[in-house]
């Protein structure tokens, strides 16, 4: 294989995983912009719908379709549940207390997931057979395709959300400014749920498209939430192109790093470039600073 | 303040006296480890709960301290408290250096950002097969010694560890109640004003930053010495997140709390042993359930239970210890 | 004393101010007045370095501190207290003003662990004048007091003390009146003109118009980002381009 055949291919991989940490990185980033908060917990949502497809499919024999829905409603449903007993009824809410109770909650659920279904990794099948496909050169794995094309809906169904409809609206209002939000009668503690409902369902949607690849088991959510969040900070935690951009970067450059460089430094990569972008542009790649308000 | 001094004394007392209650063995092995704890715990409390700064990538600043003084003690034949005292400046400078930029975030940010620290450290542990010996860790590191008394068995590893842990208390305690506690105390509440009041946020972050660090890294090499093994598996994320449930189940500026958060993260997995795997469950619960309904923790728990139990004395206000 | 020249200050795409130059004279009580939004607030903030203007200059007795941040000014004599009071709340109001007296002392971070002798002398000398500072301002018997529990009145009183433990030579005052009762206010104007006798120049942000014509010697007048007047009360009082701002789109 020549050297651009097997660039073609880590390009490949890469933007496939890259889409996936976009995914899970708008989960973040829709979350903060409604509420403030980074939820520690996002992925745990990526790690449900993965192991809760497994059990639904494998374990319970369900139709593919039944189990993976049933996979993101379940992984919703935890989601709101999450925000309902843990964020909402905290009476003064800081920084502190919110990563202390998202990370307590991410243990949680981790633990939970651990009991139920035991600590062995999970493969799932592909959506469509393991028949590579040759493309452009490489060859790509059709579960690749799945993960591009069902990110691509994800993202466009969000866009339209948030641009066209009046709960879509109405959340933007609450990122630019939640005083003002509820001063014109937008229920804030509404829209803090729904974003809560919303980036669950997306981190599960992830973690089913990614699952056939990298198999699944009750501790990838760590991994997968961190490198989430570097999408998004690259991205300036937009809940828009900044972060899906943010996300396909990461992955390119991990697939790169571990296949020129080396394989096992591979997870370092993403936090190296966290760390980077934190010190030296800490309001993302694409946006300018702010005055902070005192 | 004079309480917290009284309160020491009588903690010390307790400390040094109780292995005569103990037939040793299994028990004091377990008290080995609480000191330990205890003195990363209240490493931690100087930064998280004094300064307000979050930190979840402390359990890297302890496994440097132990691979530093490992390597150097194992490998290249250094005496041990010497290289307990190059892994603690080592450590200082590079907590230091890394201060400065890290500091400048603040909440999420600054949690992820330690975390993303701690996560590189971890995985340099288990990649750099040629110095740490990789996943499956660095053996036979030699015992600290003194003259002639090697620090091999139990009842000595005890007095060892609780030495430092008692000596970190008090210096711990000292600063609360100093200049600098106050400054330290001062950026939590409000860092616009403590500067406006002329207090160097930024350098006072770092500093204490960087002496939470150094301290961590001693308990590091105590941990190397004692055990005699280490493995990257003991200073990941997930002993990070154990650090900060200790100091906020603890409570958050409390030095006495540090080692009650310490004490329990250490005999809960021992209490736990029989239905294995539940620990993780549980302090998950701890986490929330504390920072939801005892956001002072047990230590604050404990004080405003004492209060409600003695009759009030009309205007005395109490300060928290 | 303090000089102001061509300040300009743009968040995004709006400007909040707009080349504004003043100069606050040494000793005396300069306003700053100016409705909701007028910037009053954001320039306090540049002066004390806690933002850095888009452009423009502050002279501080001839010397430019352009961009020179608040921990810098404080050594130099330039404090503020704030709109929405920034107490030290879980700590006590004595531990507040000992705050207040940081960078009168000197023991760092190891002779405070290590409880040095230098250390001990120091602390006992700072606790004397934090205790001095609170009887000026007449909250004394509030001393060990959590800040945190105090009523708001006597928020302003501890912001109050904890400013003059800096020393100032100058003292920047955002609303001070804001939320206190008449009596309040009136021991408010006692205390502002103590501090003025102690030789501190003054410059007040304020709402209450009696309180400000009152003590002030000099008034600057801000609108929408901009300086619409600048004189004496009396002269503040009947100018036209000031009455229509406050009573006119009012
Ligand atoms: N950090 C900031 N970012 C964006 N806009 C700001 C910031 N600080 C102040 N402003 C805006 O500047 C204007 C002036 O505000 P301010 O100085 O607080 O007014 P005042 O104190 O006179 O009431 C307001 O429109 C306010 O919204
Ligand atoms: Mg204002």
């Amino acid at each position: 294989m020549d050297l651009l055949q097997q660039l073609t291919q880590y390009a490949f991989s890469g933007l496939s995983t890259g889409a996936i940490y976009a995914l899970i990185g708008l989960g973040f980033a829709i979350i903060y912009n409604a509420t403030g908060i980074i939820n520690f917990a996002q992925g745990e949502f990526v790690m449900l719908g993965g192991v809760l497809t497994h059990f639904f499919l494998i374990v319970l024999k369900l139709p593919a379709g039944v189990a993976m829905g049933g996979a993101v409603i379940a992984t919703t449903v935890i989601g709101a549940l999450f925000e309902r007993l843990t964020i909402r009824p905290l009476k003064r809410p800081t920084p502190l207390s919110l990563v202390i109770i998202t990370i307590g909650g991410s243990i949680f659920i981790r633990g939970v997931a651990m009991l139920v279904w035991g600590k062995d990794t999970q493969s799932l099948p592909p959506f469509s057979g393991e028949e590579p496909i040759t493309l452009a050169g490489a060859t790509v794995m059709p579960q690749h395709l799945w993960i591009f094309g069902i990110t691509l809906l994800v993202i466009a169904a969000n866009k339209f959300f948030f641009y066209y409809t009046i709960r879509g609206k109405a959340m933007r209002a609450c990122s630019f400014n939640r005083t003002a939000a509820s001063l014109v009668g937008i229920d804030v503690r509404k829209m803090v749920l729904l974003s809560f409902v919303i980036s669950s369902a997306m981190g599960a949607m992830a973690g089913i498209i990614i699952a056939p690849l990298t198999m699944t088991a009750y501790d990838v959510g760590v991994m997968l939430g961190l490198k989430g969040f570097c999408a998004a900070i690259i991205g300036g935690m937009s809940s828009g192109f900044g972060t899906v951009l943010g996300g396909l970067l990461l992955g390119l450059l991990e697939s790169l790093g571990a296949g020129l460089i080396s394989s096992g430094y591979k997870d370092a990569i993403a936090f190296i470039i966290l760390l980077l972008i934190l010190f030296i542009r800490p309001q993302g790649l694409f946006s300018k600073a702010q005055t902070e308000r005192v | 303040m004079k309480r917290d001094y009284l309160l020491f004394l009588l903690f010390a007392t307790v400390v040094l006296v109780a292995p005569a209650a103990f037939k040793g063995g299994y028990l004091l092995n377990v008290l080995v480890f609480m000191g330990i704890n205890t003195m990363l715990a209240v490493a931690l409390n100087l930064l998280l709960g004094f300064a307000g700064q979050i930190s979840l990538g402390h359990a890297s600043f302890f496994g440097l301290g132990a691979y530093l003084s490992g390597i150097l003690s194992t490998t290249y034949g250094f005496n041990p408290w010497l290289t307990m005292v190059i892994a603690a400046v080592a450590v200082g400078i590079l907590a230091f250096g890394l201060g400065f930029p890290i500091l400048k975030l603040k909440g999420h940010y600054l949690a992820m950002a330690t975390l993303g620290f701690g996560i590189i450290v971890y995985i340099v542990f288990n990649e750099t097969v040629a110095l740490t010996g990789g996943p499956s860790g660095l053996s036979g590191i030699p015992n600290l010694k003194m003259g002639s008394l090697t620090f091999d068995g139990d009842l000595k590893n005890y007095y060892l560890i609780w030495c430092f842990a008692l000596v970190t208390m008090l210096l711990a305690i000292n600063l609360a109640h100093s200049r600098i506690g106050r400054a330290l105390r001062a950026i939590h509440d409000s860092e616009v004003a403590s500067r406006v009041m002329g207090v160097n946020a930024r350098l006072l972050k770092v500093q204490v930053f960087a002496l939470s660090a150094i301290i961590s890294a001693v308990a590091g090499s105590l941990y190397a010495h004692t055990m005699s093994f280490i493995s990257p598996a003991s200073f990941g994320f997930n002993f990070s997140v154990e650090l900060v449930t200790m100091v906020i189940i603890g409570g958050l500026g409390s030095i006495f709390g540090s080692f009650l958060g310490a004490a329990l993260l250490t005999i809960l997995p021992e209490l736990l042993r029989v239905v294995q795997d539940y620990d993780i469950v549980v302090y998950g619960l701890l986490l929330i359930v504390m920072t939801m309904y005892m956001p002072k923790g047990l230590a604050g728990g404990i004080a405003s239970l004492a209060r409600r139990l003695r009759p009030a004395k009309k205007g005395v206000v109490d300060a928290q210890g | 004393m303090l000089r102001v020249e061509g300040i300009t200050q743009i968040f995004g795409g709006l400007t909040a101010l707009e080349d504004i130059s003043f100069t606050v004279a040494k000793g005396l009580i300069t306003g700053v007045i100016g409705p909701n939004g007028a910037g009053k607030t954001t320039l306090f903030n540049i002066i004390t370095g806690l933002y850095t203007q888009t452009s423009g200059k502050v002279f501080l007795e001839g010397e430019d501190i352009s961009g020179a941040p608040p921990e810098r000014l404080a050594p130099r004599g330039l404090v503020r207290t704030f709109q929405n009071i920034e107490m030290f709340h879980q700590m006590t109001v004595l531990e507040n003003v000992l705050v207040g007296l940081h960078t009168r002392s000197q023991s760092g971070i190891f002779s405070c662990a290590l409880k040095l002798p230098w250390h001990l002398a120091e602390e006992r000398r700072m606790r004397e004048e934090a205790l001095r500072w609170l009887e000026f301002c007449g909250i004394s018997d509030l001393a060990e007091v959590e800040a945190g529990a105090l009523p708001f009145g006597k928020c302003r009183s501890v912001e109050v003390a904890r400013a003059m433990a800096v020393n100032p030579r100058i003292l920047l005052m955002d609303e001070p009146a804001a939320g206190l009762n008449s009596r309040e206010t009136a021991d408010l104007e006692v205390l502002i003109r103590k501090i003025r006798d102690t030789g501190v120049t003054v410059v007040l942000v304020e709402h209450d118009m009696e309180l400000v014509m009152d003590i002030c010697d000099a008034i600057v007048v801000l609108n929408l980002g901009k300086k619409l007047a600048e004189g004496t009360p009396r002269q503040i009082q009947e100018n036209p381009a000031v009455i229509k701002a406050y009573l006119g789109e009012g």
